[in-house]
């Protein structure tokens, strides 16, 4: 009866300290969010001192105030995931069927960038594609970018960088999927008289969605909220919602805003996956 | 008409075969230039570790070892690289512990509340990270906690903990069950059956998670740069460094860290290759 009762458990006792961490550490501090999200400065009081006074329309004006940034951060964040999903899917395809005996190699090569601390990453490409760099002068002589276009401080470098930084995300999920394809589904579809690009739309792509949904998620979540690819390779003109909270914390110190922001942003990052999740019919992602 | 082609392949004009060749290797050429892309920043960073550039890393102005003879050269580059080691290995030894065990709950186990369990371990990587970072952040100065090293070791168990679940759980579904029903059959009891059956089975997943979390930890900012007070880690040092130019030291670390990392990715798969043999 005792053992019964501990195997009925077990599973809890194995969840509880890792759930209260989760629960103390992530659950509350978004709870708390909330509630800062709706708070004004106190009268009278100093600079970060914030009353709890239910105050909704924070959201309203810290939404109409920063409109462009967030719709830039989505244009941005699906510009750089489906740009990573073009460089992607090929690679992993590459590296799944072409690769033979190269194949642990080549994968290990797709984390390696990886171990390089991405912002390392991100300043050389500045640098690469900045002034001094050997591109931009090439280019102008060779006369593809006018003599006083730029590479860097543009929507193009701040893309670009983020593709580059969560190309990872991308291809590995999109590697497992595809090398866990049986190649004879593939044989047998061209033994149907199906062609290559037949063969690839109605079988290899559709078997490989689930590494194309977590990949894709991977990729897009943490484009939206990111603000160190805009602030190193980007301009004020191509700022993200992440640099407004980031700002609004730091240097303005207006939690009430900067929370409503956040909130707004995982709401809307939320939304969007639960209902892309639902489309793409695959439930088997966690 | 079309066999007869192929027989007298030597007579069919160069271009075409080009363009066959080209068919034929069209994927390959793409990860080639895939590869390269992935590189060039790597590449770079390699080579400006070398550079004798005094203070700002901007122009390559000759070859030096002294850089990498000199890593701590630059002031604050250590004790920052420093700052990042001690808060990953922390890091990484909690969110390993605390999501193993809860791997082993959602994989193992059928029990009451396991969807939401689930559910519990995607939000956090549902979440942007600035999210995470400010959201806790808020919380530490709601209690009055100063942010620094603690708070920051709390935040990267915190979103290291989904990733370790989500590579162990992978690994305990992949594991054969009649492993351990081979193992119950000779008279092992539960308990020796997990110690000298399941846990080794699992203990490559455990390593890989480990791994993963010590890199997400050791290559954080965000939630870093929101948590961490007037502490200072290497990627935080190298962002607030961009600005004068980062020091060539930076490099060094950087590009040590890369070979490191591939020494350890590859001395891994020669042991978990002997374990296949040895089975």
């Amino acid at each position: 009866m005792n053992n019964i009762l501990s195997k009925v458990k077990l599973p809890y006792l194995l969840l509880l300290p890792g759930f209260l961490f989760l629960f103390i550490f992530f659950i509350l501090p978004i709870v708390n969010l909330a509630q800062t999200s709706t708070q004004t400065p106190i009268v009278g009081g100093d600079t970060g001192q914030y009353e709890q006074t239910l105050q909704f329309s924070n959201y309203i004006a810290a939404f109409t105030e920063n409109r462009e940034q967030f719709a830039r951060s989505f244009i941005f964040a699906l510009c750089a995931t489906v740009l990573a999903l073009a460089i992607a899917y090929p690679l992993a395809y590459a590296i799944a069927f072409k690769a033979g005996k190269l194949k642990n190699f080549l994968l290990v090569l797709v984390v390696a960038p990886f171990f390089v601390s991405f912002l390392l990453r991100t300043i050389a490409w500045k640098q690469i594609l900045g002034e001094e760099g050997f591109v931009v002068p090439t280019l102008r002589n060779i006369g593809i970018i006018g003599q006083s276009t730029t590479l860097t401080s543009t929507s193009f470098a701040v893309v670009m960088g983020m593709t580059y930084n969560f190309l990872p995300f991308m291809t590995l999920p999109l590697y497992a999927s595809l090398e866990r394809i049986d190649p004879r589904t593939m044989e047998a579809s061209g033994d149907l008289y199906a062609n290559g690009i037949t063969t690839f739309r109605k079988v290899t792509l559709p078997l490989s969605m689930p590494g194309v949904v977590a990949g894709t998620l991977l990729t897009f979540i943490p484009a939206a909220g990111d603000y160190v690819n805009a602030a190193i390779l980007g301009s004020p003109n191509t700022k993200m919602i992440g640099n407004v909270i980031e700002s609004r914390y730091f240097k303005i110190v207006d939690y009430p805003t900067a929370a409503a922001l956040s909130f707004t942003l995982m709401a809307a990052i939320l939304i969007l996956v639960t209902v892309y999740i639902r489309k793409a019919g695959t439930e088997e992602l966690v | 008409m079309n066999k007869q082609k192929d027989a007298t392949i030597p007579t069919i004009p160069t271009k075409a075969r080009l363009s066959r060749w080209f068919g034929r290797n069209l994927i390959r050429i793409y990860a080639v230039f895939g590869f390269t892309y992935l590189f060039i920043p790597v590449v770079y960073t390699f080579a400006f570790s070398f550079n004798d550039s005094g203070k700002s890393n901007l122009i390559w102005k000759g070859f030096t070892l002294d850089n990498w003879k000199n890593p701590c050269g630059a002031p604050e580059v250590c004790t920052a690289l420093g700052n990042s080691i001690k808060i990953g290995l922390l890091a990484t030894v909690f969110s390993t512990i605390l999501g193993t065990m809860i791997a082993f709950a959602i994989g193992r186990y059928a029990f009451k509340g396991r969807s939401s369990s689930n559910l519990l371990i995607f939000l956090p990587m549902a979440t942007p990270e600035i999210v995470l970072g400010a959201s806790l952040l808020s919380l530490f100065l709601v209690f009055h906690i100063n942010p620094g090293f603690w708070p920051t070791v709390i935040a990267h168990v915190m979103f290291c903990i989904s990733f370790v679940v989500v590579t162990v759980k992978a690994r305990i579904a992949s594991l054969d069950p009649r492993l351990e029903q081979a193992a119950m059959d000779l008279y092992a009891n539960e308990l020796e059956t997990f110690r000298r059956v399941t846990l080794p089975l699992v203990a490559p997943g455990i390593a890989g998670a480990a791994l993963l979390a010590f890199s997400l930890s050791f290559d954080d900012f965000i939630i870093t740069n929101f948590n961490s007070g007037t502490l200072k880690t290497f990627p935080e040092f190298v962002y607030t460094s961009a600005a004068r130019g980062i020091p060539a030291q930076a490099n060094v670390i950087g590009s040590a860290m890369f070979i490191l990392a591939l020494l350890i990715v590859i001395a891994g798969q020669f042991v978990g290759r002997k374990v296949k043999v040895s089975k």
